[in-house]
């Protein structure tokens, strides 16, 4: 049996707790650089406000009806997520932190009511931490989650799911009919594991809902679209095919990717944000104790202004795996030279590592091309604590350039201050 | 499988070994390979001289943080500016520690929620009525009018004072 322990608009959720003057009002929590909304109030859902929205398609809602733009606040947002992600940990022994609002709880073993259980640990996360929560439970991960989005709905949107089902959804304690009621009401393309091409592939074969892709049979479904729809399916019919990760697991592919404050032209500061972006992954790179293979770098102006436009990436492929920034950082900018083109207003750039292999696994190559490749892992692994211990960028890579003049760096307009992580930015209390 | 082992001269001697295979010189010290084998030792110091007495009531350093977080995840820090707390002895500029996990109390002194602020005052509730109060008599309470929505955002466990870093 599993839990899905969900934090509710998470980011806008845990600017709301340190500025309750904001509860109730439309916000959006604003990606890097103040580009789209990434997380909105439900006021600000009431307003139309779509996923991913551009900020400047929907600035003209702060006259018009007061939206609220913050930019997002990633220590706050990782600070409030550790202490609800220890607490939702008391539902069960085991934990699988999902994503930075999301954990897996396993609950074998556990005796008792689980839904009295599950609303009392809900109970606790709003009143320790202040952030509302909806929990679902089922036999399978994709049950867990299809009844936590049950468990949501139904408080958003009274009439979507029955009442009683807010909040707390236990799919294990229906009766057989309510499931088949529960699985009817939740679109194919609500099913957790179902993208959004293969939502409409199904759709337009009749399979419109939960219920219609729980009935179809798992080997034609392996057959005629992947193994890995075929495990949602047994999944939909109570058959645990996906155990939970307690360890995270090693990242495939490592990207540092970021839009910039104002548009970029020139070759020279497109050469700095690579440098950087390069050295960024590669810290990231060793932290997880891996190898990069090939790093790809691409380039593009913004999809929301008017022509020319550009849009180009290149891999370059490294002489042997390896950790090392310096080589890493030299193919990046390898990388850009080779895409650049002057005449572009250029939004948004970024660093792939890809091909990663671990670093323990390495195979070694006989040597015949000395001076080139010194092992550099000590000297990278005391960049890494020297960043780690007086903070971010204490000693980089040249190339990146001094921060005072990054004309491309992020733009933070409206960041709330660190309340928990920084004594100068507690929230202050009159008195 | 090996019944006795002795270190000797850094090189593994055995005197017993069951494996023939290996036996091409019995009783005489031999290699056995490139790894490095980690034999465990009685005790893990030698010690010479007397014995520290304090050793068996080894305890962990009192800590600040364990004295004053009592529920870390429900705890906060926050600034207090303003002085309608002096009379308790909370001045403009201590540090609050604010916990979340508690059930307010009459007479506890809580951070709230008032038409949007954080606001720090004594809890009264008495007769079934709420009100805020101010340890200063130039405050006046704060009775939450009809309609009027105050939260106890949580209670003050203490306060952090510092007269220099």
């Amino acid at each position: 049996m599993f839990a899905l322990v969900d934090g509710n608009n998470f980011y806008a959720t845990c600017e709301t707790v340190f500025r309750p003057a904001l509860a109730g009002r439309p916000l959006v929590v604003l990606s890097n650089n103040d580009g789209c909304a990434v997380a909105r109030s439900e006021a600000a859902k009431a307003l139309g406000i779509k996923m991913g929205a551009p900020w400047f398609q929907i600035a003209r809602l702060v006259e018009s009806d007061g939206l609220i733009g913050l930019s997002a606040n990633f220590p706050l947002y990782g600070d409030m997520s550790n202490r609800m992600m220890s607490l939702a940990a008391g539902l069960g022994p085991t934990q699988e932190i999902y994503s930075i609002d999301e954990s897996f709880i396993g609950l074998d073993g556990m005796r008792g009511d689980l839904v009295e259980r599950a609303h009392k640990i809900r109970a606790r996360i709003l009143q320790w931490v202040g952030i509302p929560c909806g929990i679902g439970i089922g036999g399978t991960k994709t049950l867990a989650k299809l009844a936590n989005h049950v468990a949501k709905s139904a408080e958003r949107k009274p009439g979507s799911y029955p009442a009683n089902l807010a909040r707390v959804c236990s799919f294990a304690v229906l009766s057989a009919d309510e499931q088949q009621a529960v699985l009817q009401a939740t679109a194919v393309g609500d099913v957790w594991g179902v993208g959004r091409r293969i939502g409409a592939q199904l759709k337009e074969g009749g399979v419109n809902t939960a219920w219609d892709l729980a009935r179809l049979d798992p080997a034609t479904v392996r057959r005629r679209w992947s193994v890995v729809l075929e495990r949602t399916v047994r999944e939909l019919r109570g058959q645990s095919c996906i155990p939970l990760e307690d360890a995270p697991s090693n990242k495939k592919q490592i990207a540092v990717t970021r839009s910039f404050g104002r548009s970029v032209s020139e070759l020279g500061p497109m050469l700095e944000a690579v440098s950087e972006f390069a050295s960024r992954a590669g810290e990231k790179l060793r932290k997880q104790g891996s190898f990069a293979s090939q790093v790809y770098v691409f380039a593009h102006t913004s999809p929301f202004r008017p022509p020319p436009q550009f849009s180009r990436g290149v891999m370059v492929p490294l002489r042997r795996p390896t950790a090392d920034s310096a080589l890493l950082v030299a193919a990046a900018i390898a990388g850009m030279r080779r895409i650049y083109e002057p005449g572009y207003q250029l939004a948004k750039c970024g660093v792939m590592l890809l091909d990663l292999v671990e670093s323990s696994l390495y195979q070694a190559e006989l040597d015949l091309e000395p001076g080139e490749d010194r092992d550099q892992s000590h000297l990278m692994g005391t960049i890494d604590q020297l960043n780690r211990r007086f903070g971010k960028r204490t000693v980089f890579v040249g190339s990146a350039g001094v921060p005072q003049a990054h004309e491309w760096a992020m733009r933070q307009e409206r960041r709330t201050p660190q309340y928990t992580t920084r004594l100068a930015d507690v929230p202050i209390a009159r008195a | 499988m090996l019944d006795e082992i002795t270190v000797s001269t850094g090189l593994l001697e055995l005197n017993r070994y069951p494996l023939q295979m290996y036996s091409i010189a019995p009783w005489r010290p031999i290699l056995c390979g490139p790894e490095p084998l980690v034999l465990p030792m009685v005790g893990d110091t030698v010690h010479a001289g007397f014995p520290s007495p304090a050793e068996d009531f080894a305890v962990e350093r009192l800590d600040l943080t364990t004295i004053l977080v009592t529920h870390p995840q429900a705890t906060f820090i926050v600034r207090l500016r303003g002085d309608s707390m002096r009379e308790v002895g909370i001045f403009d500029g201590d540090l609050l520690v604010v916990n979340r996990a508690l059930k307010p109390t009459h007479t506890d002194v809580v951070l709230a929620v008032v038409d949007g602020e954080f606001t720090c005052k004594t809890l009264w509730l008495k007769h079934g009525r709420m009100k805020l109060k101010p340890a200063n008599p130039t405050y006046p309470e704060i009775v939450p009018k009809d309609g009027q929505i105050v939260e106890i955002w949580g209670v003050v466990t203490a306060t952090i004072k510092r007269f220099r870093a």
